[in-house]
């Protein structure tokens, strides 16, 4: 979208040369014919049609169960970039939880005038119900979801960070899986670091937060709204592979100071409920009365120690964009560090004199609703025409607190398939990062990619697709 | 396990199951409609085979005819027909889908295949689809899901819920199926003997794929008492009401020992297994074939109340 080619860091090489970490590939797509790439295409289609993996888009019309489109060619990061990447984002990971602690307990970071009082207690994600209550270990998100863009060889911004329930990290697995099974020469010519100990680690990080009331072996559950939630599949495939049940509301309820799971033996005592569903819908009793989908009574058993919530109800107050702007400063504040990732310089249009720059620039900026997600709601400067930037600009006037803006970043490309061989479309990242008793991170994360030349809106419910993402072993 | 898994494994045995059946009495129909009709003063036989399946009324209500090619797209394609080849398939699948974990891949591919190969039947132009296409086509579906579970599920709780799905489902089909030759021949066995009767017979026992091993195990002629003994007393038969209550009774049983107790479930199986093994054709002549037929479904019906309430919703007990 910046329409100058030579601006945008293309991955794969510098300058002229092919980088050494992407030289096997360059000899594998220049080795391949096209028959045989269009045929492992359709394999690799087929592949993921048979496993199920389908991601629903339901109330538009045609098949509700969709494909996210699949690229073959892979993306690569050296070993010594991803260690960088890796310290920065356990960095921002622990940052966050220490925020969590501290909001919903004495609020340190407000008293030390680091963070503005309203951004957190007038914030839709603060919950009431959440203070002064500490969960085991003092973790609030167990799963951060960091999505970042890079735009030059050692220059790496940080998007946002999901501190609810990520999604995706089903897809990180099979991409993987599927290159495995289609291109087994290239995992023999590269030393690729494995991923497929997510969810391994993903199960000890549950069960390491169990309550303390839990005396033996804690029974982790993965609560689901149901087969119609578009991450469905995601949450049946985890559930597979860390062998844990996968419950719907339906499937729990209260009783004295515990949660338990209706079984043809009989109710069980559920520990650690992993919920993959909005902090709204957990239990009608204390958020909306209306949901069907949640457990009656599930806080007061939470607020009382019988059952632990991942992520916890109130977490997503750490991942709002409003509050984005001052991580790098919780990560000074809590760790005492220099924030090893940066963030995307960002105008807030409830500040006076960033609104009169957004005012002035629009055109050249990027702006986002602070609570808006999956690419909806969001004006992308430089490639809108006059009417949306006016319309924009209109809503902005309404709403300035509703609004931020960002430069334009120059997203870096990736060789990516198209008809007529390969060429660079702009990627993003997001790996999944663990907390519990200890924080883990695999390896590599869910590269997204723009499949239409030029877009930078990597989100799959708008064309976006996937690649698997190789860190390279040392 | 967690009952709604179990609820789901269950159905999923049941659409299975049903979805063979429906495939099975449209082969009936099918082939009773290549031999000449017997007369005035009885049903036309494709409306037998739509009582049978419980669904003639829904069909008078959307389809004027009782055409061949109205009561195949109903019987197999209608999504609106809730026992339609379709409808099980799609429900089976639905079912799985929401326990894939419970599901070995196999198991779980051969389901989704076949849905996704139905889909391609539905594209396809009609008049290029014969009916033993679509009857063969879901027999084979069936089997290799089947044979997927038989071969790769772990033998543990879920499989033997599978296994009640299919026992409980199996003894109402095999009745329901027995049934249609009381609407065919009202009122009941006055037409025995005659050659039209006697290839009924022999179309029932070949949906069934039945007719070979009847005639291995049933020497010299054809019988009314034979081949209700064969469908209906004989442990030798895979899908007699005899062998599907065992099944059920067997399947059960591993869940009590699993579980390590016993629910109203295995008693009220027992009692049916109990008067259907001291049962002879005679007797159940003498009430009635259709009378002993309903009677068994209902009580069928009953033991699938009391498995739902027993173990599939939870409770204490």
């Amino acid at each position: 979208m910046t329409g100058r080619d030579d601006l945008v860091f293309n991955e794969m090489l510098n300058g002229a040369e092919v980088r050494a970490a992407y030289q096997s590939l360059e000899r594998w797509h220049k080795s391949m014919p096209d028959d045989l790439r269009s045929l492992k295409q359709s394999e690799a289609e087929n592949l993921f049609k048979r496993v199920g993996i389908t991601f629903a888009v339901y109330g538009e019309g045609g098949d509700p169960e969709r494909l996210i489109p699949f690229d073959m060619f892979p993306r690569v990061f050296t070993d010594t970039e991803w260690r960088k990447l890796d310290r920065g984002i356990r960095q921002r990971a622990a940052a966050l939880n220490a925020f969590l602690a501290d909001v919903y307990d004495r609020g340190e970071i407000i008293k030390a005038g680091r963070i503005p009082e309203h951004l957190i207690t007038r914030n839709a994600a603060f919950e009431k119900a959440a203070i002064g209550f500490r969960p085991p270990r003092s973790v609030y998100s167990h799963i951060v979801g960091i999505d970042l863009v890079r735009t030059g060889t050692d220059q790496f911004y940080v998007l946002e960070d999901n501190c609810r329930t990520p999604s995706g990290v089903s897809y990180m697995l099979q991409n993987r899986e599927i290159m495995m099974r289609m291109f087994p020469q290239l995992f023999v010519e590269n030393r690729i670091a494995p991923v497929d100990g997510y969810a391994r680690l993903l199960k000890k990080t549950l069960a390491s937060v169990a309550p303390e009331k839990c005396d033996s072996e804690p029974t982790v559950v993965i609560l689901t709204p149901g087969q119609f939630n578009s991450a469905y599949y995601e949450h049946s495939f985890l559930a597979d592979l860390m062998g844990v049940e996968l419950v719907e509301g339906q499937d729990l309820f209260v009783e004295g100071d515990f949660v338990w799971m209706k079984t043809t033996e009989g109710p069980r005592k559920v520990d650690v409920i992993y919920r993959r569903l909005d902090d709204d819908f957990i239990d009608p009793l204390c958020f909306r009365p209306d949901s069907m989908l949640g457990v009656p009574g599930l806080m007061s058993v939470y607020r009382s120690g019988g059952v632990n919530i991942c992520s916890c109800p109130g977490a997503g107050v750490a991942d709002d964009k409003a509050i984005y702007t001052y991580v790098p400063e919780m990560i000074r504040f809590y760790l005492g560090e220099a924030p090893i990732l940066e963030n995307v310089p960002t105008w807030q249009c409830a500040k006076q004199d960033d609104y009169k720059y957004v005012m002035e620039h629009l055109p050249e900026l990027v702006v986002k609703e602070v609570h808006g997600s999956g690419g909806y709601g969001m004006l992308v400067g430089p490639a809108a025409d006059k009417s949306t930037i006016e319309l924009f600009r209109q809503k902005i006037v309404e709403n300035p607190g509703n609004y931020i803006a960002q430069p334009t970043l120059s997203l870096s490309a990736c060789p990516t398939f198209v008809d007529a061989g390969i060429a660079p479309r702009h990627v993003d990242l997001r790996p999944y990062c663990l907390v519990g008793e200890t924080i883990e991170l695999v390896p590599g994360g869910l590269t997204r990619v723009a499949l239409t030349e030029g877009s930078l809106v990597v989100n799959s419910s708008q064309g976006g697709g996937v690649k698997d993402t190789w860190v390279l072993a040392e | 396990m967690l009952s709604r898994t179990a609820n789901h494994l269950y159905w999923m045995a049941r659409y299975i199951e049903r979805a063979e059946t429906t495939a099975r009495l449209l082969e009936v129909g099918g082939r009773n409609a290549l031999m000449p009709d017997i007369g005035g003063g009885f049903r036309n036989d494709w409306e037998a085979i739509l009582q049978a399946n419980g669904t003639l009324e829904m069909f008078n209500d959307k389809y004027s005819e009782t055409v061949q090619r109205n009561i195949e797209t109903f019987l197999f394609f209608d999504a609106d027909n809730p026992s339609s080849v379709l409808s099980c398939i799609n429900m089976a699948r639905e079912n799985a889908r929401v326990v894939r974990t419970a599901l070995t891949s196999s198991v779980w591919d051969a389901i989704n295949g076949a849905y996704q190969e139905l889909k391609q039947f539905q594209r396809t132009e009609r008049s290029k689809v014969e009916l033993t296409d679509l009857t063969e086509w879901t027999l084979r579906a069936t089997a290799l899901i089947r044979g997927c579970i038989e071969t790769t599920q772990l033998r543990n709780d879920g499989y033997h819920f599978m296994g009640t799905g299919f026992g409980i489902e199996r003894g109402d089909n095999t009745s329901r199926m027995l049934d249609v030759k009381y609407y065919v021949l009202l009122p009941s066995l006055s037409y025995v003997g005659s050659g039209l009767d006697q290839s009924q017979w022999v179309t029932l026992l070949r949906s069934m794929s039945a007719y070979r091993a009847f005639n291995w195990t049933y020497p010299g002629e054809l019988s009314a008492a034979k081949i209700a003994d064969f469908l209906i007393l004989n442990r030798m038969f895979p899908r007699s009401l005899l062998s599907a209550v065992y099944q059920t009774c067997d399947h059960l049983d591993h869940l009590g020992r699993g579980y390590g107790g016993t629910t109203p479930a295995q008693t009220k199986v027992r009692e049916i297994l109990a008067e259907l093994a001291e049962a002879s054709v005679e007797d159940i002549f003498e009430e009635g074939l259709h009378e002993f037929l309903i009677r068994f479904m209902r009580r069928n019906g009953e033991l699938a109340f009391t498995v739902q309430e027993s173990y599939l919703q939870g409770m204490p007990r």
